[in-house]
């Protein structure tokens, strides 16, 4: 069993180094921009994701309104850009008004937890949305607001899709190691107690209430970093990016993937990046694709593919080491011995 | 001073008035023992006393101060703990892991949020002394899902003692437990030093009735008799309501 154990652990940092191998060097094995571009959208709804997991994951809240959080930071930045403010300044007032967006989120929807958080998430996310649409002065409505050109810190401009796409791996693996670290913590573990037993947390001196709010505001950062890449990246921005199919997908990215874990969200972010942009060129029913691949996972990985595939490895692993010696060595009665 | 005193302590769920004028002196070093019938109010009273309930009218005292007001939160960082009747763990987590987060909850480390918990030997190390104390060390790193009913039923006493309160509140600590694993329990409570004072909830009477030197026995939210040992045992009015025969 601890062989089994520190084989997966070796082949978790194994696979890790190939994957940011992989990660480094995509611009010299990918041909054309295309799949840049597909690797940088990725990157960013990836910690789109993993903010979202922070709340879903870690602290056992589920919001259906994050998208409406993605697209304020996205319509800050554009507006901003629009007001003839300057990238640095555009994306300060972005992270600012996400975080404090989040926090108004927050002090709402934490009165409660369950079903009525998701409910109360869900009508926030749709009133940002309604404001998308209506608040004409501000987001032009149905026409959206295009933004024209991206920032070039230190010189690399980021209109050239390379360079664009080392940026959003810069902040996906900052995003990485900070959910990372933050997941070890003691206020993590916090977090982790109050998603579990939020009355016996409560009784041992923890405040449930703000840890969960700090929780949002983390999310809420990591969620207004992923807008403002996105809306660099798309240079538009248009109501459509709140609506509540894009809440459900970077939710359904983060229950695919499996939440409560690291690498779930970012699993979850590439299989729906990479069937609506890839495979939907090849085939047409890609939604149909997608709801099919995910009655899969819940069927074989109801837990999401990271968690699940680790099971089933196990499962395998167990099998095969039973079938040669199995004379020798029943390993559920080992694993049983103290 | 006392320990814990609860004055004129009243609450009502609607029509349904479930703790009547309670009155209780505990004095520091006590082991103070509350029996009664099922639905006689004893876990409401646990609940108005952390604070997980609010009392509709009454005062609850903690070593002279007045913490009626206070949140139950904030109550443990005051010196007082309790266990529950219902198992509260954290299932998911191993044993060690459910004491550092009792260790964590009075501790500013809480908010920390960028320092690896696991490898912070001074949680560990105190979670490893509180565990000594129920004689769980040895599985210390076991998951909580491994472990029998009678070995979390000491966590939960680990998990109070780690915090080191001057009041622990136990709502029957013995529930469910086989006749071993009862003295197992049994163990770890008489080793607790005098510095605690202990209020027990118990139904349990053979063991409970040697571990308390006063007795409360509450009936329909009100307290019938109050005493030593001997004085509630021999009482009528406890034979009547509680002992039955």
């Amino acid at each position: 069993m601890i062989d089994l154990i520190a084989g997966t652990n070796r082949l978790r940092l194994i696979a890790i180094a190939v994957v940011l191998a992989a990660l480094v060097t995509l611009p010299f094995w990918v041909s054309g921009i295309y799949y840049i571009n597909v690797g940088s959208q990725i990157l960013f709804f990836a910690v789109f994701a993993l903010g979202l997991n922070i709340l879903v994951g870690y602290a056992g809240l589920v919001s259906l309104g994050h998208a409406g959080l993605f697209g304020i930071s996205a319509y800050a930045t554009a507006y901003m850009l629009q007001l003839g403010a300057g990238h640095t300044t555009a994306i300060m007032v972005a992270l600012v008004i996400g975080v404090a967006s989040m926090a108004v989120f927050a002090v709402l929807s934490l009165r409660s937890s369950g079903i009525g958080f998701i409910m109360i998430t869900l009508a926030l996310g749709q009133i940002l949305w309604g404001l998308a649409y209506r608040w004409i002065s501000v987001t032009d409505g149905d026409n959206g607001i295009p933004v024209r050109g991206r920032p070039a810190p230190f010189g690399y401009s980021l209109t050239d899709p390379v360079n664009f796409y080392y940026a959003s791996l810069i902040v996906f693996i900052v995003a990485v190691a900070m959910v990372f670290i933050f997941v070890r913590s003691p206020f993590g573990a916090a977090l982790m107690g109050t998603r579990d037993q939020p009355r016996r947390m409560n009784a041992l001196g923890y405040h449930v209430w703000m840890i969960r709010f700090y929780a949002c505001l983390f999310s809420g950062l990591l969620t207004a970093v992923s807008g403002i890449l996105f809306v660099y990246y798309t240079n538009f921005i248009s109501p459509q990016t709140l609506a509540l199919t894009a809440s459900a997908e970077v939710l359904l990215m983060v229950i695919s993937g499996g939440p409560g874990t690291l690498l779930g969200p970012i699993v979850g972010a590439t299989l729906v990046v990479v069937i609506k942009t890839v495979v939907s060129g090849f085939i047409e029913r890609w939604n149909f694709l997608l709801g099919a691949i995910f009655v899969a996972i819940v069927i074989l990985v109801p837990e999401g593919i990271v968690p699940g595939s680790v099971r089933l490895w196990h499962l395998i692993a167990r099998k095969r080491a039973a079938t040669p010696a199995a004379a020798e060595a029943e390993p559920t009665a080992t694993e049983r011995t103290p | 001073m006392s320990a814990l005193t609860v004055s004129g302590l009243n609450k009502s769920f609607g029509g349904l008035h479930v703790t009547r004028s309670v009155d209780l002196d505990i004095q520091p070093g006590e082991r103070r023992l509350i029996i009664g019938p099922n639905g006689a109010g004893k876990t409401t009273l646990f609940n108005l006393i952390t604070g997980e309930l609010s009392p509709d009218t009454g005062s609850i005292r903690l070593f002279g101060q007045d913490i009626t007001k206070v949140p139950s939160r904030d109550r443990p960082h005051l010196g007082m703990a309790r266990t529950y009747q219902i198992i509260t763990l954290f299932g998911k987590d191993t044993i060690i892991h459910n004491v550092r987060l009792a260790l964590l909850g009075l501790s500013p480390m809480r908010w920390n949020p960028w320092t690896d918990l696991r490898r912070d030997g001074r949680f560990t190390e105190q979670g490893h002394r509180a565990l000594a104390r129920v004689g769980l060390t040895h599985i210390a790193d076991r998951p909580l899902s491994q472990t029998s009913y009678g070995e979390r039923r000491r966590v939960e006493i680990a998990m109070a003692l780690a915090q080191e309160p001057k009041v622990l509140l136990l709502d029957e600590p013995f529930a469910g437990l086989s006749i071993d694993e009862r003295r197992d329990v049994h163990k770890c409570l008489m080793a607790i030093p005098r510095d605690v004072t202990i209020v027990m909830i118990e139904h349990n009477m053979d063991v409970a009735l040697e571990f308390a030197e006063r007795i409360t026995l509450l009936h329909f939210g009100e307290v019938i008799v109050e005493g030593n040992r001997a004085e509630v045992v021999e009482d009528p009015r406890t034979r009547e309501v509680y002992l039955g025969h």
